[in-house]
């Protein structure tokens, strides 16, 4: 057991700090959000997780926890082209032909096309294998017909990842495929659903007889199956890194905001502090565990459900926290610019998104405690 | 980084596991928690020949010089078997002496306790004391270190845990502080407090996995009842509580210091009654029963608890750590 970083680690750390000294500017626009993205892609740090003969920076997944950790401290903005990099990218370097990497993986990396990621269904939630999208072949193409929801990113996207039926009469996880879409194709249109926070981040997407060349599957024809689920174990070997710094700093504000206020000699509050202090810290301390036996197995396991799990559930107690800490003031649209109020009505979203509290006890159950399927 | 144990750590793990499988099943614990004083002599005697009342002694007094983790993989395994008896209060005043203690007071002690000669307790604040019937040495914590109590005053208290005895010191009645001397940031019983959250990991490990059989094996409605998502929720979140726990123990067996170890000792506190307590829920009535051993593990629980201080003792210590100072501390990776 050694919990100090490693002198290699340290080093790419210190690197990455200094770089993001000189580089790391304001960015709330789409303009300036890809701006941010090429201008971490010209400095080498994008995709750093992606093997160096694809631009890459080979990185450990410590790196990568540092990676994250760096920006989220200095305040980095958010990656615009976050679908690519942790999920498309890895999953076309996995499954995609020479002329899929080729024509994808850079523009992925500079942030010059967005992706989004067309999975869930308004049929098809927690139990994505009964998606629904239909895809015809006719001669060199398929036809897709049908709807997605909860896209994140395709009021903005060039390409989508998207699922669609192929065979519909093998067992429902026989009939699927991944197609790579042109999202500025003729019958896609795309609705943006705004969340409860008021964020418009996520959509509604319309496929309606949208033709999509048959060179245009990643991996094989009914085969989506295997690529989707080596789409989200890339996605969980994320083990969200970077949000626990993101929570941080919300509750570093809070901290200060509780001391501002006068807030922190009533001992209730400093119990209710405390707890979400000692959470957070847990969080990272449960990542560091799990990111260690990813590192040494290699293999993507359920610790991504034991972290998600934890993190979700956590932020909700914490912003719970923030509106007792702060009283009515959280509340308030122009208190701190509002970031009470949306921090708290995001963290309700946090349980459902990717897999709901529900589905990751379930996978915890199944796969980690060895009882029996449920459903 | 490496946030696992190190092989010797993990073979340490293993033989303490063996050791007590062999020399500690429940009947023995019964067996000893019978008599009054819940002091199985031959077991403390095999458990020193293995060399664990010598772990956190240096080797210039005679001990095995190794670190507060080893010492918190056996506590987990001493917890785990719900061991019975003064080693565990043996190892807390032996922490209190290696931390805080004089160069007299090693000297005088350390060397007969490494060799399981000498069993030793420290008190938990200013009214009681683990095991003190049968210990050669009881020390309390002073301001500046540790000094001995005068055995004249101590009373045997019968308590929830009846594994290992509880006694008073005949201190003032009232509301009993946990004794940390206030809240000082380099206080001698962090050591003590994480070998105490080790066990308590220990024990919930034990509580999950007799959970997990329990639910794997009962049958209701034709099926075994750990089929149903009622009871797999319970069981992940006994698992994700422990696990979180188990996190928390060994950074701060790893890393000392008040912070991480009020970090661990508020989280353990918590974790550890609602994994008793979902532990017996789902067990159902048998788990209420006198015969099943989840009673020697939930009344422990809830000793562990408060010992060394409860959860609100040591989340106003990390207020008085983060909340107060105008620099918030931020630990990372």
């Amino acid at each position: 057991m050694d919990l100090d970083l490693t002198p290699d680690e340290q080093r790419f750390r210190d690197e990455f700090r200094a770089w993001l000294k000189d580089n790391v500017f304001p960015a709330k626009s789409h303009d300036e959000l890809k701006r941010w993205q090429r201008t971490l892609f010209d400095g080498g740090w994008a995709g750093i997780s992606w093997p160096k003969q694809y631009g890459g920076r080979g990185a450990t997944l410590m790196q990568q926890a540092i990676f994250q950790e760096e920006l989220a401290l200095a305040d980095a903005p958010h990656l615009i082209g976050t679908i690519g990099l942790s999920l498309v990218g890895p999953t076309i370097i996995a499954m995609g032909t020479d002329e899929q990497k080729s024509r994808y993986l850079s523009k992925i990396l500079s942030g010059e096309e967005i992706w989004c990621q067309g999975f869930s269904e308004p049929n098809a939630g927690s139990d994505l294998a009964a998606l629904g999208t239909r895809a015809l072949r006719d001669g060199d193409d398929f036809v897709v017909n049908g709807q997605k929801i909860w896209t994140s990113f395709a009021h903005i996207g060039d390409w989508c990842l998207l699922l669609v039926r192929t065979d519909f009469e093998a067992p429902k996880h026989k009939g699927i495929t991944c197609l790579l879409v042109d999202m500025h194709s003729p019958g896609v249109s795309v609705r943006p659903l705004r969340m409860m926070s008021g964020d418009a981040g996520f959509n509604e997407v319309f496929f309606e007889n949208v033709r999509v060349p048959a060179s245009q599957v990643l991996g094989k024809v009914n085969e989506g199956w295997t690529t989707a689920i080596t789409a989200l174990m890339n996605e969980r070997a994320n083990l969200g890194t970077g949000v626990q710094v993101i929570f941080r700093r919300n509750l570093n504000a809070l901290i200060a905001r509780a001391r501002s206020m006068n807030r922190t000699a009533d001992p209730i509050v400093r119990q209710k502090l405390a707890q979400a202090y000692l959470e957070l810290e847990i969080l990272r301390l449960n990542t560091n565990r799990a990111l260690t036996s990813l590192s040494k197995s290699g293999v993507p396991g359920p610790e991504g459900s034991t972290l998600k799990l934890y993190w979700s559930e956590m932020n909700q107690r914490t912003q719970q926290t923030a509106q007792e800490v702060l009283g009515p003031h959280a509340q308030l649209s122009d208190f701190d610019g509002g970031m009470w109020q949306y921090s708290y009505l995001r963290a309700r979203g946090n349980t459902i998104e990717a897999g709901t509290s529900e589905i990751q006890r379930n996978i915890i159950a199944e796969r980690v405690l060895g009882l029996p399927k449920s459903y | 980084m490496d946030f696992d144990l190190s092989k010797p750590q993990k073979l340490l793990k293993q033989s303490a596991r063996e050791f007590l499988s062999r020399e500690c099943p429940p009947e023995r614990v019964r067996a000893a928690m019978a008599t009054e004083t819940a002091d199985d002599r031959a077991l403390f005697s095999a458990a020193a020949d293995q060399g664990w009342t010598a772990l956190i002694i240096p080797e210039t007094y005679g001990g095995l010089g190794l670190g507060v983790v080893e010492l918190a993989v056996v506590a987990e395994e001493m917890g785990r078997a719900c061991m019975p008896g003064p080693l565990f209060a043996t190892m807390c005043a032996t922490a209190a002496i290696v931390h805080a203690g004089t160069e007299e007071q090693k000297r005088r002690w350390l060397e007969p306790i490494a060799a399981g000669e000498m069993r030793a307790t420290v008190a938990l604040g200013q009214e009681f004391v683990l095991d003190a019937g049968v210990a050669d040495l009881v020390l309390r914590f002073t301001d500046r270190g540790v000094e001995e109590v005068d055995a004249a005053s101590i009373v045997r208290t019968p308590s929830i845990d009846e594994t290992r005895k509880l006694y008073s010191l005949g201190g003032a009645a009232g509301f009993s502080p946990p004794g940390f001397g206030g809240l000082k940031p380099t206080a001698p019983q962090d050591v003590a407090t994480v070998a105490l959250c080790a066990e308590m990991v220990g024990g919930m490990q034990w509580i999950l996995d007799a959970t997990v059989e329990y639910a794997k094996t009962r049958q209701q409605f034709g099926r075994v009842i750990g089929s149903f998502q009622a009871i797999q929720h319970q069981c992940a979140d006994m698992l994700l509580l422990t696990e979180s726990a188990r996190s928390a123990m060994y950074y701060a067996a790893w890393a000392g210091g008040a912070l991480a170890t009020s970090i661990a000792k508020a989280y353990c506190s918590d974790a550890c009654r609602e994994v008793a307590n979902r532990g017996v829920q789902v067990h159902g009535g048998i788990g209420f029963t006198w015969e099943h051993d989840l009673q020697l593990y939930y009344r422990r629980a809830k000793a562990s608890e408060t010992m060394f201080g409860d959860a609100t003792f040591h989340r106003e210590r990390i207020a008085s750590l983060i909340v107060d100072p105008v620099e918030v501390m931020t630990p990372t990776t």
